[in-house]
């Protein structure tokens, strides 16, 4: 037979070398136990989780997997038994997500506020109103480009329930549903001089990027609480649910609370997210 | 012992008959120059020759033994002989490598391998190119080097596809001289499927002309080529025969 | 600028995140290769009912979404999925074996027109210069080798360059299944376009470097000896 020659011997050593090289470097996150938290993007891209888990870790000697997706996914994900603990905020399914018995605990953590927020020349003439339902009823009328996430997360939910509520089916070319996360919503509502909904830690850390205004803000509609829930284990026994129930107690304990209301002070001038454990 | 005794060979592609050839010795030592039209069945009998087409029926028996016999083929004899095509394909290395191919093969030791090489590229003129990329190398230089990857193997007898269809004159001059050499001085046989009559009057004892899959004459070259005692190969030779 | 500065205090993470991107793609090309390359050679060796059909299959496969190659993958592995029990979802292996069903396609699609292209003149001069048939095959194969480097290098830059299968399977976990494209996601996601950038980049360059190597290394690739 012929030699094959070198080729596949250096990929083969590029492999082993990073085989090699890579549990060296993950060997620091190895400790007994692992769980996996489903979140939503927003506590992620915020960097409220960058803050919170590494202080969790410590104290509890766990390692999280944090998967940031919409509320929609990480719910899935929770029904699946592919995540122990869910941080999400989408009050409606996470109540139907207990009544399926899909979570064995589920507590409220903190909120933080929606607003609407648009360009400077506001074309609507909405600004400074604090009434969310007759704001979003004056960019219906108007027929005023608004910026849709229209993709069934928690942000896009909330909206949803607006409209709703104002017996208005929102459609048109006024009507872009941009099918994306908030940050990318935001970038698009601003090159298209469009109003949307926001929650307001994104908003913060995308406004230099975008230009946009607050528009809407402190309408009881507004607030956006988040949950956390411990996946029910009865479901599926391999659910790590002891590490789930240390992230339920560490969030809604004094000390994660705590943390919670510091969060963004320092960059923003204030907090990002309102502590609400009971 | 003949060098090839072939009988009742046929060869059908789809419906229609390439080869049919009922008896045709071929003696040994000699030069053959297989002649005749295109689509001819030239390149078909040596390709069935060398087993790299399978015939319909037809038995072919080498030297000693049998080549091929109710479909039963004896690759191991085929290894006695060897093929040079019209247009050479080189392997993407170097012409040593080349040439090395067939011994690689054969699994000889590596000093014989390398006197054997460099001898059989002294044989074509090639030593200057020994390490050279095979494939950058003009298609009369390929084909030098296609024969010395068969010469190396010592073969009994030498199949030659029309070698020099595609080359310059003196490239086929060239490649000529190497056969005959190598004829006189090893007595290998050689069958050589060309188009060109005169490159058959240059290089040839013997005639075979096929035409349509059949044998029309064999006979010894000057014979051919001063009496043909055939209607058939009068009209070859004159250029009157319309095909 | 901004980026460089935080590439340079974030280097170990940065670090770990390109290794374990040529380790997950690595491995998914090498054994995407493994079946790709004789799967390959035996289409474009043999002629066989249904040739035409499974030849268009795996171009279609060529061009299978990997957001779709991930959710199959996700709905295997997941606790509820038939192979559960592994708990494999959100682990490198659950993004190699993603990977893989994109990039086996490629490499089996290039290697079979590869060796189709040349295969019965490279086989007719390989058995009259004596080759078994199992040599022949062999001497086609590495003849064809340009055509199924190509192969593998356009596997391993899909597979190095896709995001929507490896961001499902692996869920682009810190420090465990964060890769180069997912960590791209992510800043874009938090506004920090510039990062997004600069990651982009690093990426290209190692694509340049991988490619880079194994061409080196194809020169050498010849028949040498037998």
């Amino acid at each position: 037979m012929m030699r094959i020659n070198k080729l596949p011997l250096v990929l083969m050593l590029i492999v082993a070398l990073m085989v090699g090289l890579v549990p060296a470097t993950m060997a620091a996150e190895k400790v007994e136990s692992t769980m996996t938290l489903a979140t939503t993007t927003s506590t992620q891209d915020s960097g409220l989780l960058d803050y919170l888990i590494p202080i969790f870790e410590k104290e509890y000697k766990t390692t999280v997997k944090v998967i940031a997706v919409g509320s929609g996914q990480a719910m899935e994900m929770g029904k699946k038994g592919d995540a122990d603990v869910l941080l999400v905020h989408s009050r409606a399914a996470e109540d139907a997500f207990m009544a399926g018995k899909f979570g064995s605990v589920r507590k409220d953590v903190m909120y933080n506020q929606f607003l609407i927020v648009g360009p400077k020349s506001d074309p609507a003439k909405i600004k400074g109103m604090t009434d969310v339902k007759a704001a979003f009823k004056k960019i219906a009328t108007a027929k005023k480009k608004f910026v849709s996430r229209g993709d069934n997360s928690g942000t896009h939910t909330k909206e949803l329930s607006i409209w709703t509520a104002l017996k208005v089916t929102p459609a048109g070319r006024w009507y872009v549903e941009s099918g994306q996360g908030m940050g990318d919503t935001l970038m698009m509502a601003n090159e298209m001089n469009a109003y949307t909904l926001t929650d307001e830690a994104t908003y913060l850390s995308w406004q230099k990027k975008t230009g946009l205004k607050e528009m809407v803000r402190g309408d009881k509609l507004l607030l956006n609480p988040y949950g956390v829930i411990a996946v029910n284990p009865a479901k599926y026994p391999k659910i790590h649910n002891k590490a789930a129930m240390a992230f339920v107690e560490f969030m809604t304990g004094s000390k994660g609370q705590a943390l919670i209301g510091e969060f963004g002070k320092e960059k923003y001038g204030k907090a990002l997210f309102t502590p609400s454990a009971k | 012992m003949n060098l090839f005794e072939i009988t009742h060979l046929t060869k059908v592609y789809r419906d229609r008959t390439v080869l049919s050839i009922d008896k045709l010795y071929l003696e040994r030592e000699r030069i053959y120059a297989v002649l005749g039209p295109n689509g001819a069945g030239k390149s078909t009998l040596l390709r069935i020759l060398n087993l790299l087409v399978e015939p319909d029926s037809g038995d072919i028996k080498f030297v000693d033994g049998q080549l091929l016999k109710q479909g039963h083929k004896s690759y191991d004899m085929a290894r006695r002989m060897c093929m040079v095509f019209q247009r050479p394909l080189m392997f993407s290395t170097s012409v040593y490598n080349n040439v090395a191919y067939g011994l690689r093969l054969r699994k000889l030791p590596h000093r014989e391998i390398e006197r054997r090489v460099s001898e059989a590229i002294d044989f074509v003129g090639m030593q200057d190119f020994i390490n050279y990329p095979a494939t950058k190398l003009s298609g009369g230089e390929m084909q030098r080097v296609a024969l010395a990857r068969a010469l190396v193997l010592r073969p009994e007898v030498l199949l030659l596809d029309e070698p020099t269809a595609n080359l310059d004159p003196h490239s086929v001059q060239v490649i000529e001289e190497i056969v005959r050499k190598h004829h006189q001085q090893f007595g290998t046989s050689v069958i050589m499927v060309t188009h060109n009559l005169f490159q058959a009057k240059r290089m040839a004892d013997e005639v075979i002309l096929l035409v349509g899959g059949e044998v029309v004459e064999k006979s010894n070259a000057e014979d051919f080529f001063n009496n043909p005692s055939n209607e058939r190969s009068k009209a070859f030779l004159d250029g009157t025969m319309v095909y | 600028m901004d980026a460089i500065q935080f590439l340079i205090q974030q280097q170990s993470e940065i670090i770990e995140i390109v290794l374990l991107s040529l380790l997950v793609s690595g491995s998914a090309t090498i054994i995407s290769a493994l079946i790709g390359i004789p799967l390959g050679a035996w289409i474009g060796l043999n002629n066989f009912v249904g040739k035409g059909l499974l030849l268009r299959i795996v171009y279609t496969l060529m061009a299978l979404p990997p957001v779709l190659a991930g959710l199959v993958v996700y709905l295997i592995l997941s606790r509820s999925g038939p192979l559960g029990e592994l708990e494999w979802l959100f682990t490198p292996s659950a993004m190699v074996i993603a990977q893989c069903l994109l990039v086996t396609p490629i490499i089996t699609g290039l290697s079979a027109a590869a060796i189709a292209s040349k295969e019965g003149i490279i086989y007719d001069h390989a058995r009259s210069l004596g080759a078994t048939r199992m040599q022949a095959v062999w001497t086609v194969i590495s003849e064809s080798r340009t055509g199924i480097i190509a192969g593998i290098m356009t596997g391993f830059g899909r597979a190095f360059a896709e995001v929507g299968a490896v961001m499902l399977v692996g869920g682009n976990i810190r420090h465990y299944t964060r890769v180069l494209t997912t960590a791209i996601i992510l800043e874009t996601r938090q506004g920090n376009f510039e990062m997004g950038v600069a990651l982009g980049v690093i990426l290209l360059i190692l694509s340049f470097i991988v490619s880079s190597i194994v061409l080196l290394n194809a020169k050498d690739f010849n028949l040498g000896e037998v």
